[in-house]
Protein backbone atom coordinates (compact mmCIF):
# COMPACT_ATOMS: atom_id res chain seq x y z
CA UNK A 1 0.00 0.00 0.00
CA UNK A 2 3.15 1.78 -0.31
CA UNK A 3 3.81 4.63 -2.55
CA UNK A 4 7.49 5.34 -4.02
CA UNK A 5 8.41 9.16 -4.07
CA UNK A 6 11.72 10.56 -5.46
CA UNK A 7 13.56 12.97 -3.59
CA UNK A 8 16.64 15.23 -5.60
CA UNK A 9 19.07 17.23 -3.56
CA UNK A 10 18.82 20.68 -5.29
CA UNK A 11 21.66 23.62 -4.23
CA UNK A 12 19.82 26.83 -3.85
CA UNK A 13 20.53 28.55 -7.34
CA UNK A 14 18.89 29.86 -9.77
CA UNK A 15 18.39 27.41 -12.62
CA UNK A 16 18.19 24.21 -10.13
CA UNK A 17 14.55 23.28 -10.56
CA UNK A 18 14.43 23.86 -14.13
CA UNK A 19 17.08 21.60 -14.67
CA UNK A 20 15.24 18.75 -12.89
CA UNK A 21 11.27 19.75 -14.73
CA UNK A 22 13.83 19.53 -17.96
CA UNK A 23 15.27 16.28 -17.64
CA UNK A 24 11.95 14.41 -16.72
CA UNK A 25 10.60 16.57 -19.47
CA UNK A 26 13.10 15.08 -21.75
CA UNK A 27 12.17 11.86 -20.47
CA UNK A 28 8.88 11.96 -21.02
CA UNK A 29 7.34 11.57 -17.54
CA UNK A 30 4.57 13.04 -16.09
CA UNK A 31 4.83 14.46 -12.71
CA UNK A 32 1.84 13.79 -10.81
CA UNK A 33 2.56 16.21 -7.68
CA UNK A 34 5.52 17.71 -5.75
CA UNK A 35 6.48 19.51 -3.17
CA UNK A 36 10.10 21.89 -2.37
CA UNK A 37 11.53 21.68 0.88
CA UNK A 38 13.89 24.79 1.32
CA UNK A 39 16.63 26.41 3.46
CA UNK A 40 18.96 28.94 2.98
CA UNK A 41 21.64 26.57 1.20
CA UNK A 42 20.03 23.83 -0.10
CA UNK A 43 16.69 22.62 -0.69
CA UNK A 44 15.24 18.64 -1.53
CA UNK A 45 12.50 18.01 -4.08
CA UNK A 46 10.08 15.82 -3.80
CA UNK A 47 8.53 14.27 -6.62
CA UNK A 48 5.69 11.41 -7.69
CA UNK A 49 5.72 10.84 -11.19
CA UNK A 50 4.50 8.29 -13.30
CA UNK A 51 7.85 6.00 -13.91
CA UNK A 52 9.62 5.72 -10.84
CA UNK A 53 12.45 4.32 -12.30
CA UNK A 54 12.78 5.88 -15.20
CA UNK A 55 12.76 9.37 -13.43
CA UNK A 56 15.27 8.15 -11.01
CA UNK A 57 17.48 6.81 -13.53
CA UNK A 58 17.73 9.77 -15.92
CA UNK A 59 18.06 12.02 -12.91
CA UNK A 60 20.95 10.19 -11.40
CA UNK A 61 22.59 10.18 -14.92
CA UNK A 62 22.60 13.92 -15.12
CA UNK A 63 24.78 14.16 -12.00
CA UNK A 64 21.82 14.74 -9.32
CA UNK A 65 21.83 13.14 -6.07
CA UNK A 66 18.51 11.19 -5.77
CA UNK A 67 16.91 8.75 -3.35
CA UNK A 68 13.49 7.19 -2.35
CA UNK A 69 11.31 6.71 -0.07
CA UNK A 70 7.76 4.98 0.50
CA UNK A 71 5.44 7.79 1.62
CA UNK A 72 1.84 6.42 2.50
CA UNK A 73 -0.71 8.40 0.42
CA UNK A 74 -4.31 8.69 2.12
CA UNK A 75 -7.88 9.51 1.20
CA UNK A 76 -8.91 12.94 3.26
CA UNK A 77 -12.90 14.08 3.21
CA UNK A 78 -12.47 16.90 0.98
CA UNK A 79 -14.62 18.96 3.75
CA UNK A 80 -13.28 21.19 6.91
CA UNK A 81 -11.92 19.40 9.55
CA UNK A 82 -10.88 16.20 7.11
CA UNK A 83 -7.15 16.06 7.60
CA UNK A 84 -7.70 17.11 11.32
CA UNK A 85 -9.50 13.95 11.49
CA UNK A 86 -6.73 11.73 10.27
CA UNK A 87 -3.87 13.94 12.11
CA UNK A 88 -5.75 13.45 15.66
CA UNK A 89 -5.73 9.34 15.00
CA UNK A 90 -2.22 9.44 14.20
CA UNK A 91 -1.84 11.66 17.37
CA UNK A 92 -3.25 9.24 19.69
CA UNK A 93 -1.66 6.40 18.47
CA UNK A 94 1.43 8.06 18.56
CA UNK A 95 2.39 7.88 15.21
CA UNK A 96 4.98 10.57 14.04
CA UNK A 97 4.80 12.74 10.16
CA UNK A 98 8.08 13.85 9.01
CA UNK A 99 5.90 15.84 6.11
CA UNK A 100 3.12 15.96 4.43
CA UNK A 101 1.88 17.12 0.95
CA UNK A 102 -1.40 17.61 -1.05
CA UNK A 103 -1.70 15.44 -4.17
CA UNK A 104 -2.96 17.51 -6.78
CA UNK A 105 -6.17 15.11 -8.36
CA UNK A 106 -8.64 14.06 -6.08
CA UNK A 107 -10.09 10.38 -5.60
CA UNK A 108 -13.60 10.54 -6.79
CA UNK A 109 -14.88 13.36 -3.38
CA UNK A 110 -12.02 12.94 -1.62
CA UNK A 111 -8.61 14.85 -1.32
CA UNK A 112 -5.81 13.19 -1.35
CA UNK A 113 -2.65 13.75 1.43
CA UNK A 114 0.92 12.12 0.83
CA UNK A 115 2.34 11.28 4.15
CA UNK A 116 6.42 10.50 5.09
CA UNK A 117 5.95 8.40 8.17
CA UNK A 118 8.80 7.28 10.59
CA UNK A 119 7.62 3.94 10.45
CA UNK A 120 5.40 3.32 7.05
CA UNK A 121 3.95 0.04 8.30
CA UNK A 122 2.77 0.80 11.32
CA UNK A 123 1.24 4.38 10.32
CA UNK A 124 -1.12 2.13 7.68
CA UNK A 125 -2.11 -0.11 10.16
CA UNK A 126 -3.63 2.42 12.19
CA UNK A 127 -5.20 3.87 9.41
CA UNK A 128 -6.13 1.45 7.78
CA UNK A 129 -8.16 0.24 11.84
CA UNK A 130 -9.66 3.71 11.61
CA UNK A 131 -11.39 2.52 8.13
CA UNK A 132 -9.02 5.37 5.97
CA UNK A 133 -8.13 4.76 2.56
CA UNK A 134 -4.70 4.02 1.43
CA UNK A 135 -4.22 4.85 -1.84
CA UNK A 136 -1.55 1.54 -3.85
CA UNK A 137 1.03 3.00 -5.82
CA UNK A 138 -1.24 1.73 -8.84
CA UNK A 139 -4.13 3.67 -7.95
CA UNK A 140 -2.36 7.00 -7.16
CA UNK A 141 -0.63 6.91 -10.50
CA UNK A 142 -3.75 6.63 -12.84
CA UNK A 143 -5.54 9.49 -10.93
CA UNK B 1 67.42 -1.27 17.17
CA UNK B 2 69.74 1.05 15.31
CA UNK B 3 72.07 0.00 12.31
CA UNK B 4 74.94 2.50 12.52
CA UNK B 5 75.23 3.13 16.41
CA UNK B 6 78.10 5.75 16.20
CA UNK B 7 76.38 8.10 13.96
CA UNK B 8 72.70 8.06 14.68
CA UNK B 9 73.61 8.15 18.56
CA UNK B 10 76.72 10.76 18.31
CA UNK B 11 76.36 13.60 21.14
CA UNK B 12 74.32 16.51 19.61
CA UNK B 13 78.18 18.49 19.68
CA UNK B 14 79.73 16.12 18.17
CA UNK B 15 77.24 15.86 15.14
CA UNK B 16 77.55 19.60 14.95
CA UNK B 17 80.92 19.96 14.53
CA UNK B 18 81.12 17.57 11.67
CA UNK B 19 77.86 18.80 10.39
CA UNK B 20 79.67 22.42 9.84
CA UNK B 21 83.07 20.60 8.66
CA UNK B 22 80.74 18.96 5.84
CA UNK B 23 78.55 21.99 5.41
CA UNK B 24 82.24 23.78 4.32
CA UNK B 25 83.34 20.99 2.31
CA UNK B 26 79.86 21.05 0.49
CA UNK B 27 79.64 24.77 0.08
CA UNK B 28 82.97 25.07 -1.28
CA UNK B 29 82.93 22.11 -3.77
CA UNK B 30 79.36 23.74 -5.36
CA UNK B 31 80.88 27.07 -5.34
CA UNK B 32 83.80 25.96 -7.80
CA UNK B 33 81.82 23.14 -9.93
CA UNK B 34 78.17 24.83 -10.49
CA UNK B 35 77.79 27.87 -12.04
CA UNK B 36 74.27 27.99 -10.63
CA UNK B 37 75.52 28.34 -7.07
CA UNK B 38 79.02 30.71 -7.57
CA UNK B 39 76.05 33.00 -9.22
CA UNK B 40 73.91 32.74 -6.72
CA UNK B 41 76.31 33.08 -3.74
CA UNK B 42 78.05 36.02 -5.39
CA UNK B 43 74.42 37.64 -5.50
CA UNK B 44 73.88 36.70 -1.79
CA UNK B 45 77.72 38.21 -0.95
CA UNK B 46 78.71 35.40 0.86
CA UNK B 47 81.88 33.51 -0.02
CA UNK B 48 81.92 29.59 0.89
CA UNK B 49 85.17 30.70 2.94
CA UNK B 50 82.49 33.12 5.36
CA UNK B 51 81.03 29.97 7.00
CA UNK B 52 82.41 29.36 10.17
CA UNK B 53 79.66 27.80 12.04
CA UNK B 54 76.15 26.12 11.56
CA UNK B 55 74.06 29.91 11.60
CA UNK B 56 75.93 31.10 9.04
CA UNK B 57 74.37 28.59 7.05
CA UNK B 58 71.66 31.61 7.14
CA UNK B 59 73.81 33.82 4.85
CA UNK B 60 73.59 31.24 1.99
CA UNK B 61 70.71 31.99 -0.20
CA UNK B 62 67.45 29.21 -0.83
CA UNK B 63 67.55 26.84 -3.73
CA UNK B 64 63.81 26.08 -4.96
CA UNK B 65 62.08 23.90 -7.54
CA UNK B 66 62.04 26.80 -9.89
CA UNK B 67 65.88 26.62 -9.90
CA UNK B 68 66.21 23.06 -10.62
CA UNK B 69 63.37 23.37 -13.23
CA UNK B 70 65.50 26.00 -14.74
CA UNK B 71 68.16 24.14 -15.27
CA UNK B 72 66.73 20.86 -16.35
CA UNK B 73 67.89 18.36 -16.88
CA UNK B 74 71.61 18.23 -15.53
CA UNK B 75 72.29 21.92 -15.06
CA UNK B 76 73.09 21.44 -10.99
CA UNK B 77 75.00 18.33 -11.52
CA UNK B 78 78.41 18.78 -9.92
CA UNK B 79 80.43 16.00 -11.27
CA UNK B 80 80.60 14.88 -14.98
CA UNK B 81 78.35 12.87 -16.31
CA UNK B 82 81.36 10.15 -16.29
CA UNK B 83 80.99 9.73 -12.75
CA UNK B 84 77.02 9.52 -12.41
CA UNK B 85 76.00 5.96 -12.12
CA UNK B 86 72.21 6.57 -11.93
CA UNK B 87 69.50 9.31 -12.99
CA UNK B 88 65.83 9.38 -11.39
CA UNK B 89 62.89 11.90 -12.48
CA UNK B 90 60.18 13.58 -10.59
CA UNK B 91 56.94 12.94 -12.25
CA UNK B 92 56.77 17.01 -13.38
CA UNK B 93 52.83 16.95 -12.70
CA UNK B 94 53.19 20.81 -11.64
CA UNK B 95 55.68 21.88 -14.97
CA UNK B 96 58.92 20.62 -15.95
CA UNK B 97 60.60 17.39 -14.12
CA UNK B 98 63.27 17.72 -12.29
CA UNK B 99 65.99 15.60 -12.62
CA UNK B 100 68.76 13.94 -9.84
CA UNK B 101 71.62 12.40 -10.63
CA UNK B 102 73.79 9.90 -8.41
CA UNK B 103 77.43 9.28 -8.06
CA UNK B 104 78.70 5.19 -7.07
CA UNK B 105 79.26 6.85 -3.38
CA UNK B 106 76.02 8.43 -3.47
CA UNK B 107 74.00 5.07 -3.47
CA UNK B 108 76.06 3.27 -1.34
CA UNK B 109 75.17 6.49 0.82
CA UNK B 110 71.62 6.02 0.12
CA UNK B 111 71.50 2.48 0.73
CA UNK B 112 72.94 2.92 4.00
CA UNK B 113 70.41 5.43 5.03
CA UNK B 114 67.31 3.08 3.59
CA UNK B 115 68.86 -0.03 5.74
CA UNK B 116 69.19 2.57 8.68
CA UNK B 117 65.39 3.03 8.27
CA UNK B 118 64.77 -0.41 8.26
CA UNK B 119 66.54 -1.35 11.22
CA UNK B 120 64.55 1.36 12.79
CA UNK B 121 60.99 -0.33 11.55
CA UNK B 122 62.81 -3.69 13.36
CA UNK B 123 63.74 -5.46 10.20
CA UNK B 124 66.48 -7.53 9.55
CA UNK B 125 68.49 -9.73 7.25
CA UNK B 126 66.08 -12.56 8.27
CA UNK B 127 62.90 -10.67 7.22
CA UNK B 128 61.52 -10.71 3.82
CA UNK B 129 60.47 -7.43 2.19
CA UNK B 130 57.38 -6.98 -0.18
CA UNK B 131 58.55 -3.80 -2.32
CA UNK B 132 55.60 -2.44 -3.70
CA UNK B 133 57.11 1.03 -4.20
CA UNK B 134 56.84 1.91 -8.18
CA UNK B 135 60.16 0.75 -9.91
CA UNK B 136 61.61 3.27 -12.31
CA UNK B 137 62.65 7.13 -12.83
CA UNK B 138 60.50 7.32 -9.46
CA UNK B 139 63.28 7.15 -6.37
CA UNK B 140 61.09 4.98 -4.19
CA UNK B 141 61.32 1.52 -5.73
CA UNK B 142 65.40 0.89 -5.95
CA UNK B 143 65.70 3.43 -3.11
CA UNK B 144 63.86 0.75 -0.75
CA UNK B 145 65.37 -1.80 -2.34
CA UNK B 146 69.23 -1.38 -2.68
CA UNK B 147 68.45 -0.36 1.33
CA UNK B 148 66.65 -3.72 1.70
CA UNK B 149 69.74 -5.51 -0.10
CA UNK B 150 72.43 -3.87 1.75
CA UNK B 151 70.74 -5.04 5.04
CA UNK B 152 70.58 -8.68 3.81
CA UNK B 153 67.09 -9.19 4.06
CA UNK B 154 65.44 -10.98 1.16
CA UNK B 155 63.16 -8.48 -1.68
CA UNK B 156 60.32 -8.99 -3.51
CA UNK B 157 60.80 -6.48 -6.03
CA UNK B 158 57.09 -6.33 -7.49
CA UNK B 159 56.59 -2.79 -7.97
CA UNK B 160 53.22 -1.16 -8.48
CA UNK B 161 50.15 -2.42 -10.19
CA UNK B 162 48.71 -5.88 -10.78
CA UNK B 163 47.41 -5.76 -7.00
CA UNK B 164 45.73 -9.61 -7.72
CA UNK B 165 49.11 -10.79 -8.20
CA UNK B 166 50.07 -8.75 -5.24
CA UNK B 167 47.95 -10.35 -3.03
CA UNK B 168 48.86 -14.14 -3.94
CA UNK B 169 52.16 -13.43 -3.53
CA UNK B 170 51.58 -11.89 0.26
CA UNK B 171 49.91 -15.07 0.74
CA UNK B 172 52.83 -17.70 -1.04
CA UNK B 173 55.67 -15.74 -0.20
CA UNK B 174 55.13 -14.88 3.16
CA UNK B 175 56.64 -11.36 3.35
CA UNK B 176 57.20 -9.68 6.85
CA UNK B 177 57.81 -6.29 5.71
CA UNK B 178 55.76 -4.00 3.02
CA UNK B 179 56.77 -1.39 1.38
CA UNK B 180 54.52 0.87 -0.25
CA UNK B 181 51.96 4.37 0.12
CA UNK B 182 49.54 4.30 2.37
CA UNK B 183 47.16 4.47 0.06
CA UNK B 184 48.21 1.66 -1.50
CA UNK B 185 48.25 -0.47 1.39
CA UNK B 186 44.70 0.22 2.03
CA UNK B 187 43.89 -0.52 -1.46
CA UNK B 188 45.50 -3.99 -1.10
CA UNK B 189 43.72 -4.74 2.47
CA UNK B 190 40.17 -3.54 0.77
CA UNK B 191 41.01 -5.83 -2.57
CA UNK B 192 42.20 -8.68 -0.47
CA UNK B 193 39.48 -8.68 1.37
CA UNK B 194 36.96 -8.44 -1.68
CA UNK B 195 38.75 -11.68 -2.96
CA UNK B 196 38.09 -13.58 0.20
CA UNK B 197 41.47 -13.31 1.58
CA UNK B 198 42.12 -12.59 5.61
CA UNK B 199 44.31 -10.30 5.16
CA UNK B 200 44.81 -10.21 8.94
CA UNK B 201 46.27 -13.31 8.97
CA UNK B 202 48.91 -12.80 6.64
CA UNK B 203 52.60 -12.92 7.67
CA UNK B 204 53.20 -9.00 7.19
CA UNK B 205 54.38 -7.55 10.81
CA UNK B 206 55.55 -3.89 10.05
CA UNK B 207 55.18 -1.51 6.83
CA UNK B 208 57.50 1.39 6.38
CA UNK B 209 54.73 3.71 4.33
CA UNK B 210 55.17 7.06 2.55
CA UNK B 211 55.81 9.27 -0.56
CA UNK B 212 52.54 10.77 0.00
CA UNK B 213 50.63 12.59 3.16
CA UNK B 214 48.95 10.48 5.61
CA UNK B 215 46.97 10.88 8.73
CA UNK B 216 46.56 9.16 11.99
CA UNK B 217 43.27 8.17 11.95
CA UNK B 218 44.84 6.55 8.41
CA UNK B 219 47.55 4.79 9.96
CA UNK B 220 45.21 3.45 12.21
CA UNK B 221 43.42 1.75 9.47
CA UNK B 222 45.82 0.10 7.85
CA UNK B 223 47.12 -1.62 10.88
CA UNK B 224 43.96 -2.47 11.72
CA UNK B 225 42.84 -3.86 8.67
CA UNK B 226 46.29 -5.70 7.88
CA UNK B 227 47.22 -6.57 11.62
CA UNK B 228 50.69 -4.74 11.17
CA UNK B 229 52.55 -2.00 12.88
CA UNK B 230 52.39 0.76 10.26
CA UNK B 231 55.55 3.53 10.48
CA UNK B 232 55.86 6.70 8.35
CA UNK B 233 58.97 7.36 6.22
CA UNK B 234 59.67 10.90 4.72
CA UNK B 235 61.84 11.33 1.68
CA UNK B 236 62.40 13.69 -1.71
CA UNK B 237 64.14 12.30 -4.84
CA UNK B 238 65.55 16.27 -4.94
CA UNK B 239 67.45 15.91 -1.47
CA UNK B 240 67.71 11.70 -2.28
CA UNK B 241 65.06 9.69 -2.64
CA UNK B 242 63.35 7.64 0.53
CA UNK B 243 65.23 7.30 3.55
CA UNK B 244 65.65 10.93 4.63
CA UNK B 245 63.64 10.92 8.24
CA UNK B 246 62.42 7.55 9.18
CA UNK B 247 60.03 7.49 12.24
CA UNK B 248 61.59 4.19 15.20
CA UNK B 249 59.37 1.47 16.37
CA UNK B 250 60.14 2.42 19.96
CA UNK B 251 58.96 6.45 19.61
CA UNK B 252 56.53 6.48 17.11
CA UNK B 253 56.50 10.01 17.81
CA UNK B 254 58.07 11.80 14.51
CA UNK B 255 60.53 10.92 11.76
CA UNK B 256 64.39 10.75 12.91
CA UNK B 257 66.62 12.85 10.17
CA UNK B 258 69.73 11.55 9.06
CA UNK B 259 71.51 15.11 10.16
CA UNK B 260 75.07 13.47 9.72
CA UNK B 261 73.97 13.57 5.90
CA UNK B 262 70.90 16.01 5.48
CA UNK B 263 71.25 19.60 7.78
CA UNK B 264 67.52 20.39 8.17
CA UNK B 265 65.89 24.03 9.15
CA UNK B 266 62.30 24.86 9.37
CA UNK B 267 61.23 28.42 7.92
CA UNK B 268 58.62 30.64 7.58
CA UNK B 269 57.27 29.78 4.56
CA UNK B 270 56.16 33.62 4.04
CA UNK B 271 59.39 35.15 5.46
CA UNK B 272 62.16 33.10 5.02
CA UNK B 273 62.86 33.72 8.64
CA UNK B 274 64.83 30.63 10.38
CA UNK B 275 62.30 29.01 13.04
CA UNK B 276 63.27 27.55 16.25
CA UNK B 277 62.44 23.84 16.66
CA UNK B 278 58.85 22.98 18.02
CA UNK B 279 57.30 25.91 15.72
CA UNK B 280 55.42 25.00 12.39
CA UNK B 281 57.06 25.59 8.97
CA UNK B 282 58.26 24.45 5.29
CA UNK B 283 61.39 22.43 5.71
CA UNK B 284 64.43 23.25 4.43
CA UNK B 285 67.46 20.87 3.60
CA UNK B 286 70.83 20.81 2.45
CA UNK B 287 72.59 17.81 2.13
CA UNK B 288 75.96 17.33 3.30
CA UNK B 289 77.66 14.57 1.47
CA UNK B 290 76.17 14.63 -2.17
CA UNK B 291 78.54 14.28 -4.75
CA UNK B 292 76.62 14.31 -8.01
CA UNK B 293 73.47 16.82 -7.23
CA UNK B 294 74.21 18.73 -3.89
CA UNK B 295 71.66 21.23 -2.63
CA UNK B 296 71.98 23.80 -0.68
CA UNK B 297 68.69 25.84 1.26
CA UNK B 298 66.79 23.49 -0.69
CA UNK B 299 62.77 24.31 0.15
CA UNK B 300 61.04 21.28 0.25
CA UNK B 301 57.36 23.43 0.42
CA UNK B 302 56.51 20.58 2.67
CA UNK B 303 55.37 21.71 6.35
CA UNK B 304 56.15 20.11 9.58
CA UNK B 305 58.09 20.74 12.72
CA UNK B 306 61.10 19.43 14.33
CA UNK B 307 61.31 17.91 17.73
CA UNK B 308 64.31 18.44 19.63
CA UNK B 309 63.26 16.39 22.33
CA UNK B 310 65.55 13.26 22.95
CA UNK B 311 63.91 9.76 21.67
CA UNK B 312 63.69 6.90 24.04
CA UNK B 313 65.17 4.79 20.90
CA UNK B 314 68.38 6.36 22.08
CA UNK B 315 69.20 8.07 18.61
CA UNK B 316 70.59 12.12 19.34
CA UNK B 317 69.36 13.02 15.70
CA UNK B 318 66.19 15.60 15.67
CA UNK B 319 62.98 14.29 14.43
CA UNK B 320 60.46 15.93 12.10
CA UNK B 321 56.48 15.74 12.88
CA UNK B 322 54.66 13.70 9.68
CA UNK B 323 53.92 16.60 6.55
CA UNK B 324 51.11 18.58 7.40
CA UNK B 325 50.95 19.88 4.09
CA UNK B 326 52.40 21.87 1.22
CA UNK B 327 53.62 25.54 1.95
CA UNK B 328 52.02 26.19 -1.51
CA UNK B 329 48.34 25.35 -0.48
CA UNK B 330 48.29 27.35 3.37
CA UNK B 331 45.85 29.47 3.80
CA UNK B 332 45.29 31.57 6.66
CA UNK B 333 42.19 32.19 7.96
CA UNK B 334 42.00 35.23 10.20
CA UNK B 335 45.34 34.51 12.04
CA UNK B 336 45.08 30.43 11.90
CA UNK B 337 46.98 27.91 9.46
CA UNK B 338 44.96 25.74 7.58
CA UNK B 339 46.10 23.23 4.89
CA UNK B 340 43.39 21.50 2.70
CA UNK B 341 44.59 18.22 3.86
CA UNK B 342 44.18 19.20 7.51
CA UNK B 343 40.48 19.68 6.45
CA UNK B 344 40.25 16.55 4.61
CA UNK B 345 41.53 14.98 7.13
CA UNK B 346 38.18 16.69 9.15
CA UNK B 347 35.99 15.42 6.58
CA UNK B 348 36.99 12.08 6.16
CA UNK B 349 36.34 11.53 9.90
CA UNK B 350 32.58 11.69 9.53
CA UNK B 351 31.30 8.98 7.92
CA UNK B 352 29.39 8.94 4.88
CA UNK B 353 31.44 11.91 3.22
CA UNK B 354 33.93 11.41 0.17
CA UNK B 355 37.06 13.59 -0.56
CA UNK B 356 35.12 15.81 -2.58
CA UNK B 357 35.31 19.25 -1.53
CA UNK B 358 36.38 22.83 -2.22
CA UNK B 359 37.36 25.18 -0.35
CA UNK B 360 36.40 29.28 -1.38
CA UNK B 361 38.45 32.12 0.90
CA UNK B 362 37.16 35.60 0.66
CA UNK B 363 36.86 38.18 2.77
CA UNK B 364 34.20 39.95 4.29
CA UNK B 365 35.24 43.37 5.83
CA UNK B 366 38.97 43.23 7.15
CA UNK B 367 37.93 39.29 8.20
CA UNK B 368 38.72 36.13 6.09
CA UNK B 369 36.49 33.92 5.81
CA UNK B 370 36.25 30.19 4.70
CA UNK B 371 33.65 28.21 3.07
CA UNK B 372 33.70 24.75 2.79
CA UNK B 373 31.78 23.15 0.26
CA UNK B 374 31.03 19.45 0.67
CA UNK B 375 29.44 17.18 -1.79
CA UNK B 376 25.82 15.42 -0.80
CA UNK B 377 27.31 11.70 -1.70
CA UNK B 378 25.10 9.06 -2.38
CA UNK B 379 25.31 7.23 0.27
CA UNK B 380 24.69 9.94 2.54
CA UNK B 381 21.17 10.96 0.49
CA UNK B 382 20.33 7.75 0.23
CA UNK B 383 19.06 7.22 3.85
CA UNK B 384 18.35 10.94 4.20
CA UNK B 385 15.61 12.85 2.07
CA UNK B 386 14.97 14.96 5.20
CA UNK B 387 16.20 18.26 5.81
CA UNK B 388 17.12 17.74 9.00
CA UNK B 389 19.33 14.71 8.07
CA UNK B 390 21.37 17.27 6.23
CA UNK B 391 20.88 20.02 8.72
CA UNK B 392 22.77 17.96 11.14
CA UNK B 393 25.30 16.92 8.96
CA UNK B 394 26.00 20.38 8.07
CA UNK B 395 26.21 21.37 12.11
CA UNK B 396 28.56 18.21 12.47
CA UNK B 397 31.31 19.33 9.80
CA UNK B 398 31.41 23.04 11.41
CA UNK B 399 31.52 21.69 14.87
CA UNK B 400 34.84 19.39 13.86
CA UNK B 401 36.16 22.30 11.74
CA UNK B 402 36.03 24.49 14.74
CA UNK B 403 36.95 21.65 17.10
CA UNK B 404 40.16 20.47 15.45
CA UNK B 405 41.18 23.01 13.65
CA UNK B 406 40.32 26.33 15.48
CA UNK B 407 39.00 27.48 12.33
CA UNK B 408 35.04 28.77 11.45
CA UNK B 409 33.75 28.19 8.61
CA UNK B 410 30.61 28.01 6.72
CA UNK B 411 29.55 24.59 5.18
CA UNK B 412 27.68 24.44 2.18
CA UNK B 413 25.93 21.36 1.07
CA UNK B 414 26.41 21.07 -3.08
CA UNK B 415 25.50 18.75 -5.77
CA UNK B 416 27.73 16.28 -7.10
CA UNK B 417 28.82 17.90 -10.05
CA UNK B 418 29.00 21.23 -9.08
CA UNK B 419 32.61 21.16 -7.69
CA UNK B 420 35.62 20.99 -10.15
CA UNK B 421 37.01 17.18 -11.28
CA UNK B 422 39.97 17.04 -13.23
CA UNK B 423 42.73 14.53 -13.98
CA UNK B 424 45.90 15.05 -11.65
CA UNK B 425 45.49 17.38 -9.56
CA UNK B 426 42.47 19.31 -8.22
CA UNK B 427 42.47 22.73 -7.23
CA UNK B 428 40.90 22.97 -3.85
CA UNK B 429 41.53 26.21 -3.03
CA UNK B 430 39.53 29.09 -4.76
CA UNK B 431 40.90 32.39 -3.22
CA UNK B 432 38.58 35.44 -3.65
CA UNK B 433 40.52 37.90 -1.70
CA UNK B 434 41.74 41.06 -3.05
CA UNK B 435 44.46 41.60 -0.98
Amino acid sequence: MKVEQISVFLENKPGGLEEVTRIIKDADINIRTLSLADTTDFGILRLIVNDVDKASRVLRDNGLRVSRTTVVAVEVPDRPGGLHGILEVLARENINVEYLYAFVEKSGENAVIIFRFDDSDAAIEVLKKNNFTVLSGDKLYSL
Amino acid sequence: MIYNEDFETLPREALEALQLKRLRQVTERVYHTVAFYRRAFDEAGVKPDDIRSLTDLRRLPFTTKKDLQDNYPFGLFAVPMSSIVRLHASSGTTGRATVVGYTKRDIDTWSELMARCFVAASVTKNDIIHNAYGYGLFTGGLGVHYGAERLGASVIPISGGNTKRQIMILQDFGPTVICCTPSYALNLAEQGRSMGVDMEALKLRVGVFGAEPWSDTMRQQIEASLNITALNIYGLSEIMGPGVAMECLEGREGMHIFEDHFLVETIDPVSGEVLPPGEQGELVFTTLTKEAFPLIRYRTRDISRLFAAPCRCGRTLYRMDRVMGRSDDMLIIRGVNVFPSQIEAVLMGIEGLEPHYQLIVDRAGTLDTLEVQVEVTESLFANADEVKVLQRLDRRITKDLKDYLGITAKVKLVEPKSLQRSEGKISRVIDRRKI
